[in-house]
């Protein structure tokens, strides 16, 4: 990986024009930041923040077969969906580790996309291929499909002033799409985000992204919209408690301790990693992905081991960060179930450093509606 | 380009130092704070009295998204630190040559101020970082 050439989204420029700071993220050149991660996180939770994710992969099955192909490779249950509905799923592998955490959409019975993490592109992009073989068309729409996420209270104001299309969009619900034309360019909106704000995340045509997003950023101007970098999207996806694939998941967690078991139905005929999601769910878990606060003087970080009173080593932490809502050092990690309790007490081991922690509720932000 | 008093010497890990006489009073840069963006902790990890050896860590410095190694630009004695910083670590942002600061070292030997980079050195060394 370190040695292919880093790609650009087709809002490059106007991330350095921003004044981003770019950084190699999942084989991409991204912006972490552009005046600061906490100013942009502020402005996705009181007004409206832009963020470049066009670096997610784009897949899409069609043809007579594609629902069932779609509903094999993942723990949700697919078959419940509407055209225009959309839905988070894990995709784990025979053994119930998991392979990646992705959006579905029901274009219509025969027509499914998925969005998957760059990070796992070329693996889901061939998982998806393989499992279509003589079932189902695959078509990779990554390199045409750009996608641009408006989140924030103020989202939606935005769109009103974005053209014909806005009271449709408006109508939206929670985790639905629907094609629609945003100033001027053919998109398909989604009422879908990762900051836990109301907002849309917008496909559209690769060409098209930069005048999509120069369009939203001059009608929101007025309403304080701010374009957002990585490092945002992590505070706010960590603050509502999101998972993030490679450091809260990946293939050797699965699902259940993650905390992700309402994504998983074990109801469903068959999928991959069913019967061993249902053997592990036959015994208590081992270990539980929990919430955090630091209440020592620490921030805990990725990685950090997790010590009990003694000092010994019980877990690790996956995420960590300052929360700029919550005001406190919050982070994920895995525990013994034993000590998995809200309100248990833990330390975090901050480079050599035991700093006091303890289980708290997640998420540890949630939008008042 | 970022902020680079005059009259100030200068460390390759972009920590400034102030000296007055043996003492030397010690901070980040603001290209330093700049790369770090918010910061919202800073651990001293001396007190008063305690030795530091140049190119040591004497502490730590955090942001929202990365922590970084605090070093020392001498050799010499802890005689002051920034309390300040403890309740209010975004004085590194809000003045990182000024009420930023975070500890004076007594210098154990006053040619190792002298031997650190002057602004124009500094400003090379910067310039260089950046790409």
């Amino acid at each position: 990986m370190s040695d292919t050439a880093l790609r650009r989204t087709p809002l490059h420029d106007r991330h350095v024009r921003a004044g981003g700071r770019i950084v190699p993220f999942a084989g991409w050149e991204m912006p972490v930041q552009y005046k600061g991660i906490v100013d942009e996180h502020q402005a996705v939770r009181t007004a409206c923040g832009v963020f470049d994710v066009s670096h997610m992969g784009e897949l899409e099955l069609s043809g007579e077969y594609a629902a069932q192909v779609v509903d094999y490779l993942i723990t949700n249950d697919a078959s419940k969906l509407v055209d225009g509905q959309a839905l988070y799923t894990c995709a784990c592998k025979e053994d119930g580790g998991i392979l990646d955490d992705l959006i579905i959409y029901r274009a219509a019975q025969d027509r499914w996309m998925i969005v998957c993490n760059a990070s796992n592109h070329e693996k889901m992009a061939a998982h998806f291929k393989k499992a279509a073989e003589n079932h189902c068309e695959f078509k990779d729409r990554s390199d045409e499909t750009a996608l641009i996420a408006l989140q924030g209270p103020k989202a939606f104001e935005v769109l009103d002033r974005a053209g014909a299309d806005a009271a449709k969009l408006r109508e939206l619900k929670s985790f639905h799409f629907r094609d629609a034309v945003v100033a001027n360019i053919r998109c398909t909106v989604a009422r879908t985000g990762y900051t836990g704000e109301d907002g849309v995340e917008i496909f559209c045509a690769w060409n098209d992204a930069p005048a999509l997003w120069d369009q939203l950023m001059e009608l929101g101007s007025s309403l304080g919209i701010k374009p957002a970098g990585l490092g945002a999207r992590d505070t706010l996806r960590l603050e509502a408690r999101l998972s993030l694939y490679g450091n809260d998941i990946d293939e050797t967690t699965n699902p259940l301790e993650a905390g992700l078991g309402w994504v998983v139905k074990l109801d469903k005929a068959q999928f991959l990693g069913k019967e061993a999601l249902a053997a592990i769910k036959q015994k208590p878990l081992p270990r539980k992905l929990v919430g955090f606060e630091v209440t020592g003087r620490g921030i805990a970080r990725h990685g950090y081991p997790l010590r009990d009173a003694s000092g010994k080593e019980i877990g690790i932490c996956t995420s960590g960060s300052p929360g700029p809502t919550v005001g406190k050092n919050i982070g994920l990690g895995y525990l013994p179930a034993e000590m998995s309790a809200i309100g248990t007490t833990f330390l975090v081991d901050c480079r050599g450093k035991n700093v006091d922690a303890v289980v708290v509720k997640t998420p540890f932000y949630k939008r008042s509606v | 380009m970022s902020n680079i008093p005059a009259g100030l010497k200068y460390t390759k890990d972009h920590e400034w130092a102030k000296a007055d006489g043996k003492k030397v009073k010690v901070g980040i840069t603001a290209f330093a704070v700049e790369q770090l963006g918010d910061i919202t902790l800073v651990n001293l990890d001396v007190k008063v009295g305690d030795e530091v050896a140049e190119g040591k860590a004497f502490g730590t410095i955090e942001s929202v998204k990365t922590l970084s190694d605090l070093f020392a630009p001498i050799d010499g004695k802890i005689v002051e630190i920034n309390g300040a910083l403890d309740g209010k670590p975004e004085l590194v942002n809000e003045d990182c040559y000024g009420g930023g600061w975070m500890v004076v070292i007594e210098a154990k030997d006053e040619a190792a101020i002298a031997a650190l980079m002057d602004e124009k050195t500094y400003e090379a060394h910067v310039k260089a970082s950046a790409h």
